[in-house]
């Protein structure tokens, strides 16, 4: 193991704007947040359908504000392989669903409120997660 | 009033997203690659994040109601059952094999890359596969 580009100050800023956005979307409208089924529900539930559209165009709009506000571009660098894009959306897509939470829903607010049922599911998918990374890197 | 909220909410966790650099699916196969060329860095992300959102959730949870809505709504569910362990392994495979999970990927599309806009369409059928072969959990 050999520990690269670690960046704790920045992570810890960025996570307790993450924490702020999901204590004001608990205080003022009573839920909280988890993005794969705020998204699921955008298209399939009418129940809240505008709250979660708003919702889902503010994920948006946050970067955008970000390089207009900062003059700093956000690079990301991502797979080129389409195939294995879609298949790894088709695998989060679902198996988002099938467990009932995210990396936010099950990850910070499931765990926030001492979930039993989200630190598993969270350390299921950490777990999962590395040993595919293990397997796609080394083997 | 809930809606510009939902809106706000919707912004700051995606500036959030930006800041903490988990929308960058490298910095997060970085994360994941315990084995090789570790960056810690986004467990202290989650970590920024339940300082701030749990104690405050405990707090705000003994309100009457919220703010600007008529109920608290939020899952209670205390399933531990297979859907949950299964689900959660598709999600980290998936997660693993491309470094998005939904937020930073929905989030992406501002930065117009085919390649993450690609990744939420096929997250988006995946969600309607679930819906339509009724295995939500």
């Amino acid at each position: 193991m050999n520990i690269v580009n670690f960046t704790p100050i920045t992570a810890t800023v960025g996570g307790m704007i993450i924490g702020l956005a999901v204590v004001m979307f608990f205080l003022f409208n009573g839920r909280l947040i988890g993005i794969s089924g705020i998204a699921a529900n955008a298209l399939s539930e009418k129940n809240n359908r505008f709250d979660n559209l708003l919702f889902l165009i503010g994920l948006v709009i946050g970067p955008i504000l970000y390089t207009f506000f900062t003059n700093k571009q956000i690079n990301i660098t991502i797979s080129n392989s389409l195939i294995l894009l879609i298949c790894a959306g088709l695998l989060v897509g679902m198996g988002t669903r099938v467990s009932g939470g995210c990396t936010s829903g099950h990850g910070i607010s499931g765990i926030g409120r001492f979930s039993l049922r989200s630190i598993i599911a969270t350390i299921t998918f950490m777990i999962v997660g590395i040993l595919t990374v293990l397997i796609k890197n080394y083997i | 009033m809930n809606k510009l909220i939902s809106l706000l909410a919707g912004i700051i966790f995606g500036i959030g997203l930006v800041v903490s650099e988990m929308i960058n699916p490298k910095k997060v196969l970085s994360f994941l690659d315990v084995f090789g060329n570790w960056d810690p860095s986004l467990a202290f992300v989650m970590i920024g994040a339940l300082i701030v959102s749990s104690p405050l959730f405990h707090l705000i949870k003994n309100n009457k109601k919220p703010l600007f809505t008529d109920s608290f709504n939020y899952s209670k569910n205390k399933d531990i059952n297979n859907r949950l362990i299964i689900g959660s392994s598709i999600f980290g495979a998936g997660w693993g094999l491309g470094g998005l999970c939904p937020g930073p990927a929905i989030s992406s599309i501002a930065l117009l890359n085919i390649n993450s806009i690609t990744f939420v369409v096929a997250m988006f059928v995946g969600f309607y596969l679930v819906k339509f072969f009724k295995l939500s959990s």
